[in-house]
């Protein structure tokens, strides 16, 4: 009869983690003791603020489907300690949908969930293919038409009134999904042997990285009208998108280009002694290589897109952050500014979270072990109850 | 927070070289065209040009908008607003993005020529001034020599301000900081000693942003050190619109000193003997026809937003501004309108 010998408690188990990773040394002991002091001290005063004195005012109603309706109260919000959430509940209509006609807000919101919906399958491997790329083509288009309206009975709403989270959204994936095509192509291009290509490719890179993305949107939005007739209007969201556009894959060209010089010589060499043409071997041997080496800058790139979308608001479109300041305009609710960027705070930290996760999912997914440094850790929360020491999952 | 910033100033000056004040079509033909008046407004100013919860826009100059478009097309409500920061402002009524800019902007001789501008009538009158906490016990502006002084950049306030402190030989420390709040919150957490904005501005910050319980503590001094007179702006080179917007704006002052509100306006139309109240609703035609509007132009601007007390009592005393210099002549005021004749 075997009997299941348990390892000694000090070895696994909670305390044993504690230990490792947090007592593990004199001064590992004193910087954890000092930062749990620091934290103790914060966090209440933090909790205080945002739950404990915070004012969020709701009343009974009937046709609310959980039995209350929100009901904004400005002056128990000036006599409260905390946080005011009632501006939040006041304005979220203005936050997420900015200006949109208030009897079509519908569309928008069908608008965020179809692309919340075509995000969530399209980071799951398993929809890859050409299907999915018909979707995005099909789709794309679709969310205008949804949201500017004119077609199908839907009555007009010009991009001007757009704003909240569908700018935002609008921008950063339309943004992330025609910049990286386009980069793949200056990338190349910018190592090619034919010289006029690889000129072109190099002084557009170099001019738009040359230039800050305020001045491009600026160009966009002030200059064009000025050598344009009278009356005669571009549309202006479509202006700042083509320069988000270009901005976004010029940065990403770089990154690419990275990928491709990290490439072994032999990689090259190998496909040219297949006999491979220029396009097969940059189909099949290059770029698969490539851009699965540069993942994590690329991801970068795109997070550091997406907050970029918030400097629409120079040529006064109202993004998500954007609708957010504008509503804290209000003067009865506008000494509650900063409950408003709390929120959209955590809005943009719950995007780009999310964005990190995938990208870190995606190395492990595509990761076939010719790596030379550690693997990346799992993404999430490694987990702490596991085999002591800092988990190296492999 | 309302003058020209050095940007606004090389952009339109490049404007004005590349030709393009050659613009002379007729507005009001375009506007009727379009079927929409497109406005410049501010991207956020309370009791001016703010969006209420729902998203629509509210305030004194968003106001004048509708009621121009209800002058041209009878309708008040066939505007489209675009936002405009302090920087695109004069750009894009030189471009012909806006029609107009009611954009609280302050006239001023350089804007109303060199700009290429025509500034219309003045539908608020500010001025800059200072407040103070009451425990400092001052009780002018002249007695602040050193003080630290809250402002925010890129707009005459500060140069303002300067002035106002050199021509009386006093010193200062600016606390300079861009966002508004952010400067509410420096002044009444006590890290300058005053804070200068325009008037309007410092009533409203007093009541609305003082900690609670505590806007008695703050006071705003006698002394205003500069004219805001604010209004309409339209591009230069069409005469016709510009008569529009300033006749309109004229009515709506002209309607309060005749008593005429949007509630009693079509019945004075026809029920009043007062000659000047015909004309001003076009139950006397000629006022239209010399504008090249409908006769009803008045009218239907009055019915649409009101005469100027009923666009100042919908919008300007939530701020806790008292009506003062912006008042009706008659009242004590120094808003008056030429005739309507």
């Amino acid at each position: 009869m075997s009997t299941v010998v348990r390892p000694p408690s000090g070895v696994v188990g909670p305390v044993a983690w504690v230990r490792n990773n947090l007592f593990n040394g004199v001064s590992n002991t004193i910087i954890t003791i000092v930062l749990i002091a620091c934290l103790a001290y914060v966090l209440p005063m933090i909790y205080a603020w945002a739950i404990g004195d915070a004012v969020l005012t709701v009343k009974p109603s009937d046709d609310s489907w959980w039995g209350y309706e929100f009901a904004p109260n400005a002056d128990a919000c000036r006599v409260a300690d905390g946080a005011c959430w009632d501006f939040v509940t006041e304005k979220f209509r203005v936050f997420i949908y900015g200006l949109y006609p208030q009897d079509a807000l519908w569309r928008p919101t069908v608008m965020i969930l179809l692309l919340f919906g075509m995000i969530g399958v399209s980071v799951n491997s398993w929809f890859w293919g050409r299907g999915l790329v018909i979707a995005w083509l099909v789709a794309i288009p679709g969310m205008f038409v949804l949201m500017q309206g004119g077609l199908f009975g839907l009555s007009f709403v010009e991009t001007g009134k757009w704003g909240g989270l569908p700018i935002t959204l609008i921008i950063a994936v339309t943004g992330i999904a025609f910049s990286f095509p386009i980069a793949v192509v200056l990338a190349l291009g910018r190592r090619s042997d034919l010289p006029i290509v690889k000129t072109l490719c190099i002084g557009f890179i170099e001019i738009i990285r040359g230039v800050p993305l305020i001045t491009i949107l600026f160009m966009a939005s002030l200059m064009i009208p000025l050598f344009t007739p009278e009356g005669v209007n571009f549309n202006k969201l479509l202006r700042a998108l083509i320069g988000f556009t270009l901005f976004s894959a010029a940065y990403v060209a770089e990154v690419i280009r990275g990928g491709l010089q990290a490439l072994p010589k032999g990689q090259f060499e190998a496909a040219d002694a297949m006999g491979m043409s220029y396009w097969q071997k940059t189909n099949l041997i290059i770029l698969p290589q490539a851009l699965k080496l540069v993942i994590p800058p690329i991801m970068n790139t795109f997070i550091g897109l997406f907050k970029d979308t918030t400097l629409i608001i120079v040529i006064s479109m109202f993004d998500f952050l954007g609708a957010v300041r504008l509503a804290s305009n209000d003067t009865t609710w506008r000494s509650f500014y900063v409950e408003g960027l709390v929120f959209a705070a955590v809005i943009y930290f719950i995007m780009c979270f999310a964005m990190a996760q995938y990208s870190r999912r995606l190395e492990l997914k595509l990761d076939t072990g010719h790596r030379t440094d550690a693997a990346p850790r799992k993404p999430w929360f490694p987990g702490i109850w596991g085999p002591g020491q800092n988990s190296d999952l492999r | 927070m309302r003058s020209t910033t050095k940007v606004a100033v090389a952009s339109a000056a490049a404007v004005l070289m590349m030709g393009t004040a050659a613009y002379a079509q007729k507005t009001v033909e375009l506007i009727k065209a379009r079927g929409e008046l497109v406005c410049g407004v501010s991207t956020g100013l309370g009791g001016f040009s703010v969006p209420d919860s729902a998203g629509k826009w509210t305030g004194l100059d968003v106001d004048y908008c509708k009621a121009v478009a209800a002058a041209i097309l009878g309708d008040g409500n066939k505007v489209k607003f675009q936002a405009l920061t302090a920087q695109q402002r004069f750009t894009a009524l030189q471009s012909g993005e806006v029609d107009m800019l009611s954009r609280n902007t302050t006239w001023t001789l350089t804007r109303d020529t060199a700009l290429g501008l025509n500034f219309t009538a003045v539908t608020y009158y500010d001025g800059q001034g200072f407040m103070v906490p009451k425990k400092l016990g001052v009780k002018s502006a002249k007695e602040l020599d050193g003080a630290t002084v809250c402002v925010q950049p890129g707009t005459t306030t500060e140069l303002n301000l300067a002035d106002y402190f050199r021509s009386n030989n006093m010193k200062f420390t600016p606390v300079v900081i861009e966002n508004l709040q952010e400067v509410n919150a420096a002044f009444f957490s006590g890290r300058c000693d005053v804070y200068t904005t325009d008037a309007s501005g410092l009533a409203s910050i007093r009541k609305n942003d003082a900690p609670k319980g505590k806007s008695d503590d703050y006071v705003i001094l006698p002394e205003i050190i500069s004219k805001e007179p604010l209004g309409p702006v339209v591009r230069h080179g069409d005469d016709q619109f510009l008569d529009v917007v300033k006749w309109v704006i004229f009515a709506t002052v002209e309607a309060e000193e005749y008593g005429v509100t949007s509630a009693n306006a079509a019945k004075m139309a026809t029920d009043t003997k007062n000659p000047g109240i015909k004309r001003l609703l076009g139950s006397t035609p000629g006022m239209g026809k010399a504008l090249g509007l409908d006769e009803a132009w008045a009218m239907n601007a009055i019915k649409a937003v009101g005469n100027y007390g009923e666009i100042w009592e919908r919008n300007i005393p939530a701020l806790g501004l008292p009506r003062g210099v912006n008042n009706l002549w008659s009242k004590g005021g120094i808003m008056y309108a030429p005739p309507v004749r």
